[in-house]
């Protein structure tokens, strides 16, 4: 008893947890046509469409009652009111009218692949695109270097004010971005970086949270080892480079899935700070786009599909690495 | 070796090995300063200056007044008697949502991680379904969402097709915050499931074997085993899901921009839309909020370092 409701508790999970994201990724295959119909079609149809002779344009296929009891499907040249002008496109010479409630659309299943390729030609999107793709890895490469040097010196020196430094690192570990808008964008502004990806990518770059995860785990590498290298005539950088960065690997690894998760992701700081559509990232992108009197849902669906196309890939990859990951560190992006 | 390595070992005989953790820290610490310590004493200046220019000097000293406008209230539970009455809504909105969202929140994620610790199949599975809405970016996530609730869109078909009438879900101030409340649970709740599960499995089986010794049903084993154990877990899970709840912006700020009217409008939204979304840019004012919400997160954070001493790894 107890097996059977755990079974349709987890699968009730996988539908209300995965039910969504179909729907959209489904959706965005739709024509603008298809994405108006209420109620939905599971699948993206699309109206068949026929060429027929002496007609320019290609004409929609209908599925017709005939009078005279009699089915056919014929091609509607034009409708009139509640009549429709219709052609046998194998005969297209003689006009046959028909009452528009006698007739059903023929639909096929096809993916209208413009929803993708339009907005990506037309919209800016692939300058988005390129801006989230830069933005995360430049700034992913910064924090893993900057903060694996800072947890280095925290973990493995002792001098004067180590202490005091950590203790003001852990302190803000709690004090979000979100609390410091205003001065972060003084600062910002006073270097010129608004409009800049370089003002979205160094702000957040001094992760405490990454100092704080690199430290622990460097903090578990035996001095021996440092020492040893020492005595061999390395020098500190040496030391750093090519002993406790390949060591910290593990460590260094879960900071950069997160590091890509939290970057690719950001939303509120590169809203404030690009306000200039050739600089929005994705995120900022996508919901200018949406925000939009007309939504063009069609292109919207599609581009949120390709924005998390890149976190579930990484995802489907590296799954066991990141829960054990957050599991172990209680970090989250 | 590597470029880096060009400039760090000539400035090693410069600086000498006993300074080499400061140079180590340099440019970390140079960030740090400039876009987090500065600007966080740089933010309670901020908050006792008026005017709309954004350099420091160049904006008049007020002493207590961003505070006072945003404390200005007859009744502080009556937004409309308040002279800045969408700080006040906005913090109702931010009350309701962090309770319900948290409350929902842990009660779903408990239950999950319950589920998820028995002997299934597929266990790895399961986890990864509950966990990948957390992975999603809240853009993302409120599309996904949006799309599903607008007027035509799928659920109002499902309603219709059992035979209930369609529901403007975004369009009525309560509906709204429903939704509000169970998006941002569906995008979280994967994470606390996770650290929810570690927590359990993390429960000696000797425990669960002398509870069953002693003929303990499922019941009370969880009552009086799993339930007290389990507790350090829950405390960390409970703060952390408030301190994430009091700063949530933009899964809402995409899903309903805050409407209709002001219904959903949250803290962060408040501050955003003062300091930065408007024509008059009212940064004092933004920064006293901030002050203000600074001020709720040290709170949970000191209740936190309380109940979670020795729990220090969790800190996120």
């Amino acid at each position: 008893m107890t097996d059977i409701l755990t079974y349709v508790y987890l699968l009730l999970g996988v539908l209300v947890m995965f039910g969504p994201v179909a729907w959209l990724v489904l959706s965005s295959f739709k024509t603008p046509a298809a994405l108006l119909e209420f109620p939905p079609s599971l699948l993206p149809l699309a109206s068949v469409m026929a060429t027929v002779e002496g007609h320019a344009e290609p004409l929609q296929l209908f599925d017709v009652a005939l009078a005279d009891g009699e089915s056919a499907r014929l091609a509607q040249v034009r409708r009139v009111g509640l009549e429709a002008q219709m052609v046998d496109p194998a005969a297209p010479d003689e006009i046959i009218r028909v009452p528009i409630d006698q007739r059903t659309e023929v639909r096929e299943f096809r993916l209208a692949l413009s929803n993708y390729t339009v907005p990506l030609r037309q919209f800016n999107f692939a300058t988005y695109l390129g801006n989230s793709v830069f933005v995360t890895v430049m700034a992913t490469l910064i924090t893993l270097i900057i903060n694996s040097m800072a947890a280095f010196a925290l973990s493995k020196y002792r001098f004067r004010g180590r202490n005091a430094v950590f203790l003001v690192i852990l302190g803000t570990l709690m004090i979000p971005l979100s609390v410091i808008l205003v001065p972060v964008y003084l600062v910002i502004s006073e270097i010129g970086w608004v409009n800049n990806l370089w003002g979205v990518i160094i702000p957040g770059a001094a992760t405490p949270t990454g100092v704080f995860l690199l430290r622990q785990y460097m903090l578990t590498l035996p001095d021996e080892l440092l020492d040893a290298a020492r005595i061999d005539g390395s020098s500190e950088w040496r030391i750093f480079w090519q002993i406790v960065l390949p060591l910290s690997a593990p460590a260094l690894a879960v900071l950069a899935i997160f590091s890509v998760m939290w970057r690719w992701n950001d939303f509120l700081w590169p809203l404030i700070v690009l306000t200039r559509s050739e600089n929005f990232t994705l995120q900022v992108g996508l919901n200018a786009f949406q925000g939009e009197l007309n939504v063009q849902w069609h292109y919207v669906l599609a581009m949120t599909v390709l924005t998390l196309v890149p976190i579930t890939v990484v995802f489907s990859f590296l799954q066991r690495f990141i829960t054990t990951g957050i599991a172990s560190t209680g970090v989250k992006g | 070796m590597n470029a880096a390595g060009l400039i760090m070992e000539p400035l090693q005989r410069v600086v000498g090995v006993k300074r080499m953790p400061w140079v180590f820290l340099l440019p970390n610490l140079a960030i740090f300063s400039l876009f987090i310590l500065f600007p966080m004493l740089m933010n309670f200046y901020y908050s006792f200056t008026g005017g709309t220019q954004l350099f420091p000097t160049d904006r008049p000293f007020v002493g207590m007044a961003n505070f006072e406008r945003l404390f200005d209230c007859e009744n502080f539970l009556n937004p409309n008697t308040c002279s800045e009455d969408r700080f006040w809504r906005a913090m109702r909105n931010t009350f309701v949502f962090v309770l319900a969202q948290v409350g929902g929140m842990i009660l779903l994620s408990l239950l999950t991680a319950v589920v998820l610790n028995q002997k299934v199949r597929f266990r790895g599975f399961f986890r990864s379904v509950f966990f990948y809405p957390v992975l999603l970016s809240p853009v993302v996530v409120a599309l996904i969402w949006k799309w599903i609730l607008q007027r035509d869109g799928v659920l109002n078909a499902l309603l219709l097709s059992v035979g209930l009438d369609p529901i403007p879900f975004l369009l009525d101030a309560d509906w709204a915050m429903f939704w509000v409340v169970t998006v941002s649970v569906w995008a979280n709740m994967g994470f606390y499931t996770l650290i929810l599960l570690a927590g359990l499995q993390s429960i000696p089986a000797e425990l669960y074997d002398a509870a069953a010794i002693d003929g303990a049903g499922p019941r009370q084993t969880f009552v009086s085993v799993t339930m007290p154990l389990l507790m350090p877990t829950m405390m960390v899970v409970l703060v952390l899901s408030l301190i994430r709840a009091v700063q949530m912006f933009d899964e809402v700020y995409v899903l309903t921009g805050g409407g209709p009217g002001t219904a959903t409008m949250l803290l962060i939204q408040y501050i955003y839309t003062t300091g930065f979304a408007t024509q008059v840019q009212r940064f004092g004012l933004a920064a006293a909020a901030s002050v203000v919400l600074g001020l709720i997160l040290l709170i949970a954070t000191l209740i936190q370092l309380r109940v979670g001493r020795g729990s220090e790894r969790h800190l996120a």
